[in-house]
């Protein structure tokens, strides 16, 4: 049994349909990414995870049915949603203490273990979310859910409008992450490249639905997603 | 024109005004909490202060003291506040603001009714917490009562402040005004921290009503006018900051008793109107109020 099982998810906006029956798994310690051209629908199956936009269809995390974002979050699934989801108007440690919102461990350790992960971010503190760079904020967005010391990190774009020095730093943390302590890790992305190299598996969606499916290595040789997602 | 200054009477003024000014900085507080998570003025908010001072009143009948039936008073006010928000609020939680406006006046016509009802109206007086005499520093006659009154504004904030800030139910409460779609991702649940938001207006307001009343006389009507100048005083501070909300609320009571008793032709009956001509004009020049945030909200 995997950890995330999709099973024919559709959601819509309105009258939109964005997601026209879904199927995806996630299995324990596993490394997936989701490609696809703008408007496939990748971050609406991000949301119809954490239940952020209405659905149908079956989402299960752990065997159990997840209905709410809260829920989500308490069931062990740390979602950094498109535009990261931060508050600006509190500080870096506020956002920080709202990622461990859902545990009662301690503060310090946990806090200790993310600056350890991004310096930059001690360095920040008690500096407004609003007033941080974009890749600080990035680091902040992500720092905020391992708060959480989810089972699994869900990640709309972590690369989006970042240098490629802070993207790779951004992905060796999340290798390191699903190596070392396991955290299964789903993430979107733009950038194809890194992200089937940091991926173990890959499905591609296209208006909607899953098109392509597979191990990285083969979505790396198949041709037409290599012409479409990884330019050459 | 011009009254004849001393020092020790402006003293008293200031003390009075600035005593005045924490009940209409309690009521404004109590708007702008549930302002901030539900962007309506809560029309009934005067109403439901009162309504607590009545209770007040009934268990002081029955032998409680005052400083005994004042935290009695604020768990059912708390109580209260959550369970409007839960049972009235909800049901339109997801409706144009004005919906909700428009159900906070029923609600305060309601609750008058009910205070007919129950108490059978008429003025009675209430005694507080302090003694109504005065004492004399340098020379100034100050009344303990106001003292009181500020004493007691001036805890419930340190104690609010404390909550806010360090408390991580606090940090969730201002979390999930300030976005509630990022706060349900982190596990909060947003729906019941509005009723808990609730829940707080009612007893801030609570406090403000049980410290008003021995000023006057409680009646069902007791906090309406005191509810305008809240509101004004709200508006002043800018109606997204708890700090502007006192803020205001002292400003506002400061000018009010300035005024009145400094400028001989405002006098008594034009220092209302008086007061809220400059808070015009201050909005003027400063649209999001004093502390606020103009459309610097992001989507
Ligand atoms: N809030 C919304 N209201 C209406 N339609 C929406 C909304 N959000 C997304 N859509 C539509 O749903 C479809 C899928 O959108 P989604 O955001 O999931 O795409 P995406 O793959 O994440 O794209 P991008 O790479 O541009 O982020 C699109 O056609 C989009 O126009
Ligand atoms: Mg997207």
């Amino acid at each position: 049994m995997s950890l995330l099982e999709l099973r024919d998810v559709e959601a819509r906006y309105g009258p939109v349909k964005a997601l026209q029956g879904v199927s995806l798994d996630v299995g324990e310690k596993d490394f997936v990414a989701v490609l696809g051209a703008n408007g496939a629908g990748k971050t609406t199956t991000l949301r119809a995870v954490s239940g952020t936009v209405r659905r149908s269809g079956e989402v299960r995390f752990a065997g159990k049915k997840v209905r709410t974002p809260e829920g989500a979050a308490r069931a062990g699934i740390a979602h950094v949603p498109e535009g990261r989801g931060t508050f600006a108007e509190l500080s870096v440690w506020e956002n920080l203490r709202l990622g461990a919102y859902t545990r009662r461990a301690n503060l310090n350790e946990d806090a200790a273990r993310v600056f350890g992960f991004f310096p930059r971010l001690q360095e920040r503190r008690d500096q407004q979310a609003g007033t941080l760079s974009g890749g600080e904020q990035q680091m902040l967005a992500l720092g905020r859910a391992l708060m959480a010391r989810p089972r699994l990190l869900l990640l709309d774009e972590p690369s989006l409008g970042l240098a490629p020095l802070v993207v790779k730093e951004i992905f060796e943390t999340l290798v390191k992450l699903n190596e070392d302590e396991g955290t299964a890790v789903l993430v979107v992305e733009q950038n194809a490249n890194i992200a089937l190299a940091s991926a173990s598996r890959a499905y591609v969606l296209e208006v909607g639905r899953v098109v392509v499916e597979g191990a990285s290595d083969e979505l790396r040789a198949n041709e037409s997603v290599r012409r479409s997602y990884l330019g050459y | 024109m011009i009254a004849a200054f001393t020092w020790t009477e402006f003293a008293e003024q200031i003390v009075s005004g600035l005593a005045d000014g924490s009940v209409y900085a309690s009521l404004a507080l109590a708007l702008v909490l549930i302002y901030r998570s539900t962007r309506a003025i809560n029309f009934a908010q005067g109403e439901m202060a009162t309504f607590s001072t009545f209770i007040a009143w009934s268990l002081m009948n029955h032998g409680f003291s005052f400083w005994a039936a004042f935290p009695v008073v604020l768990a059912i006010s708390f109580a209260g506040g959550v369970l409007v928000e839960r049972v009235i609020i909800r049901p339109v939680e997801k409706a144009p603001v004005l919906t909700i406006v428009i159900v906070t006046l029923g609600l305060a016509l309601l609750l008058n009714g009910l205070m007919y009802v129950i108490w059978s109206g008429g003025d009675r007086s209430f005694n507080g917490g302090f003694s109504s005499r005065t004492i004399k520093v340098a020379g100034a006659h100050i009344s303990i009562q106001y003292i009181g009154i500020i004493g007691v504004l001036a805890a419930l904030l340190l104690v609010l402040g404390l909550f806010f800030r360090f408390t991580k139910l606090g940090l969730a409460l201002r979390a999930s005004a300030l976005n509630p779609e990022s706060s349900r991702l982190v596990g909060i649940r947003v729906g019941w921290m509005l009723a808990f938001g609730w829940g707080l207006a009612a007893m801030v307001g609570a406090v403000g009503g049980m410290m008003v009343a021995p000023l006057q006389f409680l009646g069902p009507n007791m906090m309406q006018a005191i509810l305008l100048y809240a509101f004004a005083a709200a508006v002043l501070g800018g109606l997204d900051s708890p700090v502007g909300a006192v803020v205001g609320g002292l400003l506002l009571g400061l000018t009010i008793d300035l005024l009145g008793r400094y400028v001989g032709y405002i006098g008594s009956t034009l220092k209302l109107p008086a007061a809220l001509l400059l808070i015009l004009v201050l909005l003027l020049f400063r649209p999001g109020g004093l502390f606020g945030r103009v459309a610097e909200r992001r989507v």
